[in-house]
């Protein structure tokens, strides 16, 4: 049977488990639900729980497993010269098999050898399904039956439904628990590999960055300079160039919004302030490659100065652009957490409203500010698609914002996009990349988020 | 945004009585012995609401939140170097009174101030006023210490600084520790004049705010419930202070305990549901209360 | 204790209107950086949308051409009575688009000429007519006037997006053919129509047979995964840390862990997607599946954070009702809590999906960005999405994918605004205050 049939066949087995279930315990109560422990549906979800849950769970380890374990026994199949060949080699026979299996098109369709492997791995693969629904049935029946025979008056449904019930909520709040695992260890492990090839020092303090140079896979130690400092400066002076746009701008509007703007603007600017935030950063990206680059070229030009086409300064700008809300949104709720009794402190000393802005407020709020800040350049740090699309692919060491520079991401994602060799160092330079923006914005945002918090303990 | 300033006529809504004439005593059912003169339905101020030598004075103020019609034209003058409490039960309207005096209302979004306030004889609710002058010249304290989040000396240094009162660093060191001293903070806080002004407990901090207003030396002080907050040693220790204030200011003081308003205040107001009941010496009201209502609340009966 | 000098407050108070001008200057000076801000902010957005609607909107529009078609079987290489299926479909029908221009100019003999007059009609024509005699094998032999699809560079000269009087060698679309085009205009052969294509169509190579349909698609696969995992998942850990959780080490890690997430650059959760699903888990690359799966861990603390905020806000005097008639704490919550939580708990839900929606950067590194022309069926084709789509397109030197670009970000962004109007709605609607 095929998973999702055995899915629909699993869900009426259950469903009916429910049925079952609830009739046996109306009927053990005489008819009385009144008698019995739980009200009548619990004995129902009783049922189906034992027998839907331990065949869901056997069926789910199994579509996971089921594809490496079969493709483990069919490799062990062949013959020695084919299984003894290098990983990246092997692989590809595994992908080949894999595309015979579907049915697609493969580079050597007539090597009886690979035909047999082919054959054996169908036929498994009938076989392990055949086993699979056999296996899930056959639980789903007995933990049915066994959860049947178990009801009577004084069995106490509700309450192990609700330990069930509150075991899912324990599971579905540690997911962002396996999320950080996961990234953690994804990224890890093959920036481990990376650092067996590129040492540690070389990426973090090397001054050259050009991975594109390995001509042929195997040529693994000629294979181009690994320095990432031009990236990092590449992504400082973009980030800087956003902020330069983002926190005045930001910080002038939360200020405008919170203590100038009548009820009227604030309703209004607000909302349209926000869009900006709600705009997709592919967007911002192609504004920023098609409009705003074009137009700073023709300016440069006009004044006299040469701006690349892909300049730092037009994938800053568009960046900057994006955060604006960002910045002004966390601003205007820190300022609003200023108390009044401060505002009027200041007022009933005869400050004008500027001077009890600037002498009073933003001093009281500079914590919270600063974590906003914080947030957003962890954000600027981050961003992909602007960049991707508006700034440079080579890696140049300057601090001048006419220039094209490249960023981390940016690197990230030419690294990775395409078909790559899973295990050269260009690919895992990408992971390595990764590892090392994961840790700056995770240390950004804990910072932030600390400073926030205690901000806003501070007023509570 | 500036209050409208419109002088509105009052609708004589309840029985008109000419000032300080004694109309017929109200039955009771009440059997304790009753010396008030005037009747709980009348509203119109009972006693003297001038003074011989006036730095404020107040004509037919009313005052509206949106719809609301908060305060109902009320008049009093308060004199040099006075201290007059504003009594009454909760939201009758006397700390609205009192924001008015130095336009704090200003900042109340929907807030409209109708009648005529004057300090000195010039109008403050005048469309050329600007409120920056007034609030140098009219301080107010708050009834929860609000130190602002900066060391002690720059609190009491805040209002010189920004009035551009003092040129050299050494005149603001003066001022600093004179207005210490005259708010008695001097001697507890000397030695850490860097450290933050909330760091200090309550009653040290509503000194500090006092220290902090009188360093821009107003002419009257307006205190809102300033001991509220506070236990009873930091209480005596404000009203004390109060004492020693009103030699050289007029203090308009609100309060909720009328036994402060006895202890520290020579002239004393009682308003009810926004209007102005009463006015008289603090020893006429408390001992010969000429209104029920003032008589009620000076009893016990509510409030 | 009062014995320091009382200061005189005539020369105080002058002081202070002596400072008074100044002063007054300063305020509206601060005033009016903080209204530039608004005003910049503003403008910023104004410019945004002014810049891609102005280069967008014509891509809702194609340039078509009217031939007179004859669907002769000779020119088409297929028997004249009873063609099968197979013949039909490997016809040359490109030769009848040829024939009926070579009809229409015959004074056109010039192999290049000739080359060049078949240009001005899209590539896609022969697919087209494919399509009518399949549909209605009757037609064949007979003579249809029937409206096709001009060449992308037809259509950007007839938008005006190709300047006519540029000098012929920098211009795509030279004399004579400009000359040909002014004639079929003359004779009402030439119009533009609503581009039905681009919102039907898949991607191509072709610019007036591209569209954003299998991008739709793709986006709507991925949703409906994020959707359907995002949601239970994230209103089940809310449930969890808001009303069960114990106040220790354990559930503050999980909060600041959801917190941080929160934050995490979202290429990072594409690094985490290619590493556990694609290469541990084996799961097929450019799958909506695993776009969707990549989607879920981003969107969810979003909303775990909304639905936390929507269940704290349903006062704890429901709580102890439900309770107090003896529910149990299950059923407290299901039943009474829930419920009141489920607004808040769907606009957060709403704000994610549109977040997802709009999502690039980790779905270039789960092989989403292929080209593929297809229009996915399920949620394991390959497939892109909207947003990739607009990256795909934006890369594109030809000049009628830049509108087309802006015509999928418009798309793209009334979808945004439509779902973040919903979730304005669902807020106003339901909104309580206890």
């Amino acid at each position: 049977m095929q998973p999702t049939a055995l899915m629909i066949v699993l869900l009426v087995i259950t469903s009916a488990a429910y049925f079952f279930g609830r009739r046996r315990a109306v009927s053990a109560a005489g008819g009385q639900p009144r008698y019995l422990n739980s009200l009548p549906a619990y004995y129902g979800f009783y049922t189906s729980l034992w027998s839907g849950l331990p065949a869901l769970v056997v069926l789910a380890l199994w579509l996971t497993l089921d594809s490496s374990v079969i493709t483990h026994l069919v490799v062990a199949g062949l013959p020695d010269e084919l299984r003894n060949l290098p990983a990246s080699r092997l692989s590809l026979v595994i992908n080949d098999i894999h595309n015979m299996v579907s049915g697609n098109v493969v580079s050597r369709p007539d090597d009886p050898v690979m035909l047999a492997a082919a054959e054996r791995y169908r036929e498994m693969r009938t076989l392990s399904l055949a086993a699979l629904t056999v296996v899930v049935l056959a639980l789903a029946a007995a933990g049915g039956a066994f959860a049947w025979r178990r009801i009577h008056t004084d069995l106490r449904a509700r309450n192990a439904v609700e330990r069930m019930v509150v075991l899912v909520l324990v599971g579905c709040s540690t997911l962002a628990i396996f999320t950080t695992i996961g990234i953690v260890l994804s990224v890890l492990f093959e920036s481990i590999r990376f650092f067996q090839a590129v040492p540690l020092t070389d990426f973090l303090f090397g001054l050259s960055w050009s991975p594109q140079m390995a001509i042929r896979a195997d040529q693994v130690g000629s294979s181009g300079a690994f320095g990432a400092v031009p990236l990092f400066a590449g992504t400082l002076l973009i980030s800087f160039i956003a902020m330069l746009v983002a926190v005045p701008v930001g910080l002038l509007a939360a200020i405008y919004l919170s203590e100038y703007a009548g009820p009227l603007l604030r309703a209004w600017a607000k909302p349209v302030l926000e869009i900006l935030a709600g705009i997709p950063t592919v967007v911002y990206g192609f504004f920023a490659a098609l409009t705003v680059a074009p137009l700073m070229r023709d300016w440069g030009s006009a004044l006299g100065f040469h701006v690349a086409s892909e300049s730092a300064l037009a994938a800053g700008v568009v960046m900057g652009i994006m955060i604006i809300p960002f910045v002004s949104s966390l601003s205007d709720d820190v300022i609003n957490a200023v108390p009044q009794s401060l505002r009027d402190g200041a007022l009933a000393l005869g400050a004008t409203q500027s001077e009890t802005i600037r002498r009073v407020v933003i001093p009281a709020a500079l914590p919270g500010i600063v974590g906003g800040i914080l947030l957003a350049i962890s954000r600027a740090i981050g961003e992909t698609m602007i960049v991707v699309m508006a700034a440079g692919l080579s890696a140049n060491l300057t601090a001048n914002p006419l220039e094209a520079v490249t960023t981390v991401t940016v690197q990230i994602v030419t690294l990775l996009v395409g078909d790559q060799e899973f295990d050269s160092p260009k690919t895992l330079a990408a992971f390595a990349l990764g590892l090392l923006l994961f840790l700056v914005t995770l240390v950004l945002n804990v910072i932030a988020l600390y400073v926030v918090r205690k901000y806003r303990e501070q007023y509570e | 945004m500036n209050a409208n300033r419109e002088v509105l006529c009052m609708e004589p809504e309840l029985t008109e009585t000419p000032i300080g004439v004694a109309t017929p005593v109200t039955p009771t059912t009440d059997t304790m012995p009753r010396r008030a003169s005037v009747g709980r339905d009348v509203r119109n101020t009972v006693g003297t609401i001038t003074v011989p030598n006036p730095r404020m004075e107040a004509r037919d103020v009313n005052v509206f939140y949106g719809e609301k019609h908060a305060l109902k034209g009320v008049s009093i003058d308060i004199g040099a170097k006075e201290v007059v409490a504003f009594i009454g039960p909760s939201g009758c309207g006397k700390s609205t009174f009192l924001r008015c005096l130095n336009r704090m209302n200003d900042t109340v979004s929907g807030c409209r101030v109708a009648g005529q306030i004057s300090l000195d004889g010039s109008d403050i609710y005048d469309r050329k006023v600007d409120v920056v002058p007034l609030r140098a010249q009219v301080g107010m304290v708050f009834q929860k210490p609000n130190p602002f989040p900066k060391s002690i000396y720059e609190n009491v240094a805040f209002g010189p600084r920004i009035h551009g009162l003092v040129n050299h660093r050494n005149e603001l060191d003066e001022l600093v520790e004179a207005s210490l001293r005259r708010a008695g903070l001097w001697e507890e806080v000397k030695d850490r004049l860097d450290q933050p002004g909330t760091g200090l407990s309550g009653g040290q901090q509503q000194r500090l705010c006092i220290a902090r207003t009188i360093a821009v030396s107003p002419d009257v002080i307006l205190m809102d419930e300033p001991c509220s907050a506070l236990d009873p040693i930091a209480t005596a220790k404000i009203e004390e202070l109060i004492d020693e204030l009103s030699q050289n200011f007029s203090i308009v003081i609100v309060t909720h305990s009328m036994q402060q308003a006895a202890r520290v205040s020579q002239r004393t107001a009682y308003f009810h549901l926004g209007h102005l009941i009463e006015v008289g010496s603090t020893r006429d009201i408390f001992t010969s209360p000429q209104h029920e209502l003032t008589e009620d609340y000076i009893t016990g009966r509510f409030g | 204790m009062n014995n320091s000098p009382t200061p005189n407050p005539a020369p105080a108070i002058d002081k202070v209107r002596a400072g008074l001008a100044r002063r007054r200057a300063a305020e509206k000076r601060f005033r009016a950086y903080g209204l530039s801000g608004i005003i910049l902010g503003l403008a910023f957005v104004a410019t945004l949308f002014l810049s891609i609607i102005s280069q967008g909107y014509t891509a809702f529009f194609q340039t078509e051409v009217r031939l007179p078609i004859t669907f002769d079987p000779a020119l088409l290489g297929i028997p004249a009575n009873a063609p099968d299926q197979k013949a039909l479909s490997t016809a040359d029908y490109d030769a009848l688009v040829k024939h009926s221009l070579a009809e229409l100019f015959p004074k056109v003999t010039q192999r290049r000429e000739r080359r060049q007059l078949s240009d001005l009609v899209s590539g896609g024509a022969s697919f087209e007519l494919r399509g009518m005699l399949l549909s209605d094998p009757s037609l064949l032999g007979r003579q249809v006037e029937v409206w096709l699809p001009a060449g992308d560079d037809v259509d950007m000269l007839m938008k005006g997006h190709f300047d006519r009087n540029a000098p012929e060698s920098e211009r795509r679309v030279k004399d004579n053919q400009i000359g040909w085009l002014d004639q079929l205009t003359g004779e009402e052969r030439l119009v533009q129509r609503f581009n039905t294509t681009f919102f039907t169509a898949g991607d191509s190579r072709e610019p007036e047979l591209a569209g954003i349909w299998g991008a739709i698609s793709g986006s709507f696969y991925v949703l409906l995964v994020t959707l359907s995992l995002s949601f239970p998942i994230g209103v089940a850990a809310a449930v969890y840390l808001e009303e069960f959780a114990p106040t220790n080490k354990w559930t503050d890690l999980i909060e600041v862990n959801i917190n941080n997430l929160a934050a995490v650059p979202s290429i990072v959760f594409g690094l985490l997607g290619l590493a556990v699903f694609i290469n541990f888990f084996g799961l097929p690359r450019s799958a909506p599946l695993v776009g969707g799966l990549v989607l879920t861990l981003m969107t969810l603390p979003t909303i775990i954070i909304a639905s936390r905020a929507a269940l704290k806000s349903v006062p704890p005097s429901i709580r102890e009702a439900a309770l107090g008639v003896g529910a149990s704490k299950v059923q407290t919550i299901f039943y009474h809590v829930l419920p009141l939580a489920m607004p808040g708990m769907l606009t957060g839900t709403i704000i994610g999906m549109a977040q997802a929606l709009g999502e690039t950067a980790p779905l270039l590194m789960i092989g989403m960005v292929a080209f593929i022309v297809d229009i996915p069926q399920s949620m394991f084709d390959p497939a892109t999405v909207l947003p990739v789509q607009i990256y795909l397109w934006a890369d594109s030197p030809e000049r009628a994918f830049v509108e087309r670009t802006s015509a999928a970000i418009m798309v793209l962004l009334a979808f945004l605004i439509a779902m973040n109007f919903t979730a304005v709605l669902l807020r106003k609607r339901f909104e309580r205050r206890w």
